[in-house]
């Protein structure tokens, strides 16, 4: 019954939150900059819940989340640009294309570099996306620096229920698997990847398995976040977009989905509301990222909750 | 026909001899020990017949199929499982979950099926469950289910890597050092465990121990090593009064 | 054959350059164990520095220079006993990330003062070109080609030769068994970020005479470049930061004048995954496996 009454909760938040976002924008109590947001938001939950799957749950960093994000917008937008289906079946199968593109290129870069580990990893995939940076930098038909424009709108906020859906199945899908022997195999190579191997687990296998995942879903992502905009540069999907998915995860939780989407929300929203101090965000997100590290690893938590909990007992004590 | 055959297992480090020319047979169902002072090589023989580390020659044949060039995971679902003698649990996920990972390759289903929660998903994982909490009452485990490993106390978290090294159901059980750490009371009850698990599953065990009660009260039979190399090896009160095991331990 | 030449001698000194920063990666590596992934916007604070010391406050050329590295070796330690030290046991990827917490900090913090629009900058190096056989080489890189020779010499001399050197290469060897042989070893790693952070500013001090532009971001693709001369020597490893450094800085020097100016930095970053893939441990570097 316990597993009934957590999936009732779960509906129930899904549709209440869609129930909210249709209340807001039919009434008009949204005004156009908030409005605007609304896609972003499910744009980062994406792909933060994608990111969360690689770093938080395989235990991998990897610093070219945006890399496979801008894989998929310009996939996808070429898609768009170059076909003439009905609008509705033009943006699904373009996201299609946009997530089977970067998976691809996940399982490309995935397969050798895998076999690398922790700082090494790190630094590879950071190398990757900053070379498919400069590929599309120097590439003809994604039109080098100026990117591509003119990209038909069809993710922006009126079509909010599409990115809705497709944000609720990415983290359900996301949810369920780690959640199953797969996520479990996937934490076990985090937690020790020597008893993983120990006990039968292929430990490339589920890593791949991981990173082609979270590749898959942030080259939805980006498809989406091409079609809300309309334009799209190589210089979009740089590093600093790559350390702002992580800023999300790392405040979050890693290893906590419903962390990652409260903590997309609040990371997109926020700069709207401290607008005109958009230098003071960057230098707020580098604070907080240092903040959370130090408290959650440094052994201060521990000692906090220890203090705590004795007091706690001093007072029953007493 | 034995269960495992090792011969002339060999493996250096640089110029250092791990293991030289080791040789052991274990008979199915055999409760037998590995001992040996400290830098004996012990480990290494772990870590060659699980695929840690490949022999420079030798052969390992389990249950007539070959081990050596094998990957750690193929060698598991050969049939070898393990303990180490540093624990290695994962240590974020549940008591129950670690031997459900263990359960892995036993209890089979697509990743379809985790997606898109077929019936044979549920299915699985409730035979998982059950199959998990049986093995974990054996040790006791069960009302620590929930609990992450990380929280389990010292003697419990060895018994839990047993626990998850059974899951896997080998035909042969390696156990690195179990009572490493416990006092003699939790010894005691590990070697009743170990005797309980041996008949239980219907398994052989081969284990590291510096215990010597343990050793003597629990193992049938006993290779010493010492530099790399098998000092003797037969029944467990032979070995233990032979002078020059003594020697090996006590110095001349 | 001339121009062949002249990029070599282009590819020498933005190695050199490469190299100074990459020596600053691989001792904090090889003492802490640890990314320093701030260790670019070192370079970009020494570059301020220099250009308010030297500019803004009219201090002469020579005291301005030293000064600089004497406020990067302070930056390099403070961020050490701030965000670092308090993670010596968390896991890797922790320190990983709040490195780059750090690199974002710095970069964003010098926007704040210093504004996003690109400051033009005078080099205070001042020395005329010479010219061998009709092969002219630009001051500036005479002299970067010139004080990286003579860092790296002292450096050399400072590591193997000097009690504090000794005690660097046993911490880390062993930081424990360092420890019980009496080593201080919180000294020792702040001294290493003292060591790296003013390799750094010198680094920086030579990169900005060359670009004359001043920008927020200027350390990190540098940074990143050394990072990746740094593992391709194998990390850890002195000699192989200077080898991979040099080695680099050729590379991108012949890929941009004969293969592409935009794929540049592809090439660079596609040899370092090739090398990684190949050999994993960089050039020069050792393998250590797990004890199990």
């Amino acid at each position: 019954m316990k597993v009934n009454k957590k999936i009732l909760v779960r509906a129930l938040a899904v549709i209440l939150g869609y129930a909210l976002i249709t209340v807001l924008l039919k009434s008009g109590m949204l005004n156009r900059q908030y409005t605007s947001l609304l896609v972003p938001i499910g744009v980062n939950i994406m792909l933060a819940v994608s990111l969360n799957l690689v770093t938080g749950f395989l235990g991998e960093l990897s610093l070219g989340h945006a890399g496979f994000m801008s894989i998929g917008a310009y996939a996808g937008a070429l898609f768009t640009l170059h076909t003439d289906l009905p609008d509705g079946l033009n943006i699904i199968v373009a996201m299609i294309v946009g997530g089977l593109m970067a998976a691809l290129f996940g399982f490309v870069i995935g397969v050798p570099v895998l076999r690398l580990q922790g700082d090494y990893l790190a630094i590879v995939t950071l190398a990757f996306g900053e070379i498919i940076k400069s590929v599309l930098n120097a590439l003809k038909f994604t039109n080098g620096p100026k990117g591509l424009s003119k990209i038909p709108l069809l993710s922006n906020y009126q079509h909010y229920t599409l990115v809705f859906v497709v944000m609720v199945i990415t983290v359900l899908i996301i949810t369920n698997i780690v959640d199953s022997r797969h996520g479990r195999a996937v934490c076990s190579v985090r937690d020790n990847y020597i008893a993983a191997e120990s006990i039968g687990i292929s430990v490339s296998r589920f890593k791949i398995m991981a990173f082609v995942i979270g590749a898959f879903f942030a080259g939805v992502a980006g498809v989406l976040y091409a079609h809300n905009v309309g334009i799209i540069k190589p210089t979009t999907f740089d590093y600093n977009k790559s350390i702002e998915i992580l800023v999300i995860v790392v405040l979050g939780g890693m290893g906590s989905i419903r962390g990652s989407i409260i903590s997309a929300i609040i990371l997109t929203v926020l700069p709207e509301v401290l607008r005109g101090a958009d230098n003071m965000r960057m230098l707020l997100y580098s604070i907080v990222l240092i903040a959370m590290m130090l408290f959650n690893q440094s052994g201060f938590k521990e000692r906090m909750m220890e203090r705590i909990a004795a007091s706690k007992q001093q007072k029953a004590g007493e | 026909m034995a269960l495992l055959e090792v011969k002339n297992l060999s493996i250096a480090f640089g110029g250092l001899k791990a293991v030289d020319d080791f040789n052991v047979t274990i008979e199915k169902g055999q409760l037998y020990g590995l001992i040996g002072p400290n830098g004996a090589g012990k480990t290494t023989v772990f870590n060659l017949l699980t695929g840690v580390y490949q022999p420079d020659s030798g052969s390992i044949v389990l249950d007539g199929q070959d081990l050596v060039g094998k990957a750690p995971a193929e060698i598991c679902k050969c049939g070898i499982a393990r303990t180490f003698q540093n624990i290695r649990l994962f240590k974020k996920l549940s008591v129950r979950d670690n031997v459900k990972v263990a359960l892995h390759n036993d209890m089979e289903y697509s990743l379809a099926a985790s997606i898109l929660r077929l019936p044979s998903y549920f299915r699985h994982e409730k035979a998982m469950n059950e199959r998990a909490m049986e093995i974990l009452k054996v040790f006791d485990l069960d009302s620590y289910a929930d609990t992450s490993a990380a929280n389990l106390p010292y003697g419990k978290q060895r018994k839990l890597e047993i626990a998850r090294a059974l899951a896997t159901e080998p035909k042969l059980l390696l156990l690195d050092e179990p009572a490493a750490g416990m006092n003699p009371n939790e010894t005691a009850e590990l070697m009743s465990t170990i005797k309980l698990i041996r008949d239980k599953f219907d398994i052989t065990i081969l284990l590291i121990e510096h215990d010597m009660k343990l050793v003597s009260g629990i193992c049938e039979r006993l290779s010493v090593l010492n530099f790399g190399t098998e000092l003797c090896s037969g029944d467990t009160s032979a070995v233990l009064n032979d002078p020059k095991v003594i020697t090996a331990y006590l110095g001349e | 054959m001339r121009n062949v030449l002249e990029q070599l001698i282009n590819g020498l000194s933005t190695g050199s350059i490469y190299a100074l920063i990459a020596l600053g990666y691989t001792m904090v590596y090889g003492i802490a164990k640890m990314i320093n992934f701030a260790h670019g916007d070192i370079i970009m604070v020494g570059a301020y520095a220099l250009y308010v010391v030297s500019l803004l406050l009219h201090i002469p050329v020579i005291p301005s220079m030293i000064l600089t590295v004497i406020i990067c070796a302070i930056l390099g330690i403070t961020v050490e006993k701030v965000a670092y030290k308090p993670l010596r046991k968390a896991p890797p990827l922790a320190v990983l990330i709040t490195a780059i917490g750090v690199s974002y900090f710095l970069q964003n913090l010098s926007l704040l003062i210093f504004k996003a629009t690109p400051i033009p900058f005078q080099s205070v190096i001042q020395v005329p070109s010479i010219s061998i056989g009709g092969l002219n080489i630009s001051g500036v890189t005479l002299v970067t080609l010139i004080i990286t020779i003579i860092s790296m010499v002292i450096l050399t001399l400072f590591i193997n030769k000097t009690k504090a050197g000794s005690a660097m290469r046993a911490v880390s060897e062993d930081k424990g068994a360092a420890e019980l042989m009496g080593i201080n070893v919180n000294r020792t790693i702040s001294m290493t970020f003292a060591i790296g952070s003013a390799l750094a500013a010198v680094a920086g001090i030579l990169y900005i005479c060359q670009y004359q532009s001043l920008r927020p971001t200027l350390g990190a693709l540098p940074g990143i470049k050394a990072f990746v001369a740094a593992v391709l020597g194998g990390i850890g490893n002195v000699p192989g930061a200077m080898l991979g450094g040099i080695v680099l800085g050729i590379i991108e020097s012949m890929s941009k004048a004969y293969i592409s100016t935009e794929l540049s930095d592809a090439i660079v970053f596609g040899v370092l995954v090739i090398v990684l893939l190949v050999k994993p441990t960089g050039l020069l570097g050792k393998r250590k496996s797990e004890k199990v």
